[in-house]
């Protein structure tokens, strides 16, 4: 393998690990908050895709206009989620949240079937971002390559400031750990549970967007293999971690790219991976790479 | 001016009738204190006024002093009650551990906006425990038992309260830390807000207070001021060890 190559796959990494990690961290939020699993969320990022593509390629917009739109959409679609499915479960016990998660899960998926039908629809890609620019040494890369990492970045980054530097992400992170306590600071807890759960949804709705770039088409079942991933890599990041989990994304984009590049033969096994990696992180570190317990004071 | 008037609490957990008709009053200004044994009720009594636990009352009123405006509090979620200038500092201390002692006394001023005030407020909590100050850029969890509840009283001010409600400052804590606190406890109710504290030390509580209330098995079985409860026999025996 030349240098070339290698550049090739490492962007190639990069840009689907990255995605990987825009969705994990919608499951990293909503787990850190409510230790809900949101099952839905991979759901979520199929309809993402699914209003870009109807915005763009059906109704003709712009696709500045068609992406911002789609985010849009998505995030009410991921609020009205919360607000159906799992509010009214708050003081029930979580199993019944997770069996409401899955149930919703099933719900988008097949309403999607019956809406969109189950053919997968070509997205027909902006050629802008396909043109490959030739750098020197004869690396050639597509602009959405770099796009996409760049575009996760950014995101991931502007949340994390949320998180750290303002009101609103003071009130998230001690909600994850004390409920009853933050309520009595005066937090509405459920205005800022809804506020992970919009944040997290708009994340996946530019993840499941760039997604559909990369592999032109929609289909209703496509935010399965990725949702499960993405929670995969939130796990082997440490859940509820917000880092954790754009790290975990990595990690797991540059294992399933790498391993098939050096070993091609074993490219039939590239989900196996992500399974083998939480697997391994189960057994040996259970909190993931950057989870930790903290030990309470008495 | 009577701040806080409760008529017939009653909190049920399930089939446990945790308390049962209390009635009770504070006036502005006061530091009126709940004492009783372990399991009387004081905790659910203090939770049901900040809204923490479901309860039932013929009437659970609070006067602002910053309008003079009566409202019932009865049913009313714990972040509405900090809006209108109740607060509490809860028992355990509850400090979020892996938020920095300055992102605990942040998250008490959640309900302000005014950034000038809230600088101030801390400059406040920071004169009255000087430990804090210390210590402000580390984590909650790494501080002892005696700087968490002085944080926990501290996070409690930072909402600015008329009415500051204390659950059990003193436990746990070294006996020369509880009059430390008990002094601070008066000194913020010279400074004019007024102060619900629930005690088991009675007899410290009891000496900080204007009037007390004791609490036995869910009821309110006395109340006096603090010196007649601090004379009284009955009270002696039962919580001052004679």
């Amino acid at each position: 393998m030349n240098l070339n190559i290698f550049i090739q796959h490492f962007i190639n990494a990069l840009s689907l690990g990255s995605l990987y990690g825009l969705v994990a961290v919608g499951y990293t939020m909503v787990y850190g908050i409510l230790r809900l699993i949101n099952f839905a969320h991979g759901d979520i990022f199929m309809l993402g895709a699914y209003f870009v593509y109807f915005a763009t390629i059906v109704y003709h917009l712009p696709w500045a206009v068609g992406v911002i739109t789609a985010v849009i959409l998505t995030t009410i679609c991921g609020l009205l989620v919360d607000r159906i499915a799992y509010k009214p479960l708050r003081e029930a016990p979580r199993i019944s949240a997770l069996i409401s998660a899955i149930g919703v899960s099933f719900f988008i998926e097949n309403f999607a079937v019956v809406v969109f039908t189950g053919m997968p629809r070509p997205v027909v890609q902006p050629p802008i971002l396909m043109k490959p620019i030739e750098f020197s040494g004869g690396v050639r890369l597509i602009p959405l390559g770099i796009l996409v990492p760049v575009v996760a970045f950014v995101l991931v980054g502007g949340l994390m400031w949320l998180l750290y530097c303002t009101k609103p992400g003071l009130a998230m992170r001690a909600i994850s750990f004390d409920i009853e306590t933050t309520r009595m600071m005066g937090v509405s807890v459920n205005k800022i549970i809804a506020l992970a759960f919009g944040l997290g949804s708009a994340l996946a709705a530019v993840a499941g967007i760039m997604w559909a770039l990369r592999y032109p088409r929609v289909e209703p079942f496509m935010g399965m293999t990725p949702g499960i991933k993405a929670f995969i890599a939130a796990v082997f990041g440490g859940i509820g971690s917000v880092p954790g989990a754009m790290i975990g994304g990595l990690i797991l984009g540059f294992v399933e790219i790498m391993s098939v590049a050096f070993f091609p033969t074993l490219s039939g096994y590239k989900d196996a991976f992500a399974f083998l990696l939480l697997i391994m992180i189960l057994l040996f570190r259970p909190t993931g790479l950057l989870g930790e317990k903290l030990e309470d004071k008495i | 001016m009577s701040m806080l008037k409760i008529e017939n609490l009653n909190v049920n957990y399930g089939a446990i009738h945790a308390v049962r008709d209390v009635s009770l009053e504070i006036n502005k200004g006061e530091i009126v204190t709940l004492i009783g044994a372990n399991g009387a009720g004081k905790s659910s009594v203090i939770r049901a006024i900040m809204g923490l636990v479901k309860s039932k009352a013929d009437q659970m009123s609070y006067t602002s002093p910053r309008d003079g405006k009566t409202v019932s509090i009865l049913g009313k979620p714990a972040e509405e009650h900090v809006k209108i200038g109740i607060s509490l500092s809860p028992e355990g201390r509850r400090i979020l551990p892996h938020l920095t002692v300055e992102e605990n006394l942040t998250l008490g001023a959640y309900t302000r906006s005014d950034s000038n005030g809230i600088a101030d407020d801390m400059e406040y909590v920071y004169t009255l425990f000087p430990r804090l100050k210390e210590r402000h850029r580390q984590k909650g969890g790494t501080l002892s038992g005696g700087e968490q509840q002085m944080l926990a009283v501290g996070r409690a001010l930072m909402s600015r309260p008329d009415l500051l409600m204390l659950d059990e400052p003193s436990l746990g804590l070294a006996p020369v830390l509880v009059d430390e606190v008990f002094g601070i406890i008066r000194e913020i109710n010279a400074q004019g807000r007024t102060i619900l504290l629930v005690e088991q030390n009675a007899f410290a509580a009891l000496k900080a207070a204007h009037r007390a209330y004791v609490l036995e098995v869910g009821t309110v079985n006395l109340s006096g001021t603090g010196a007649e409860l601090l004379n009284n026999p009955k009270v002696r025996a039962a919580y001052l060890g004679g």
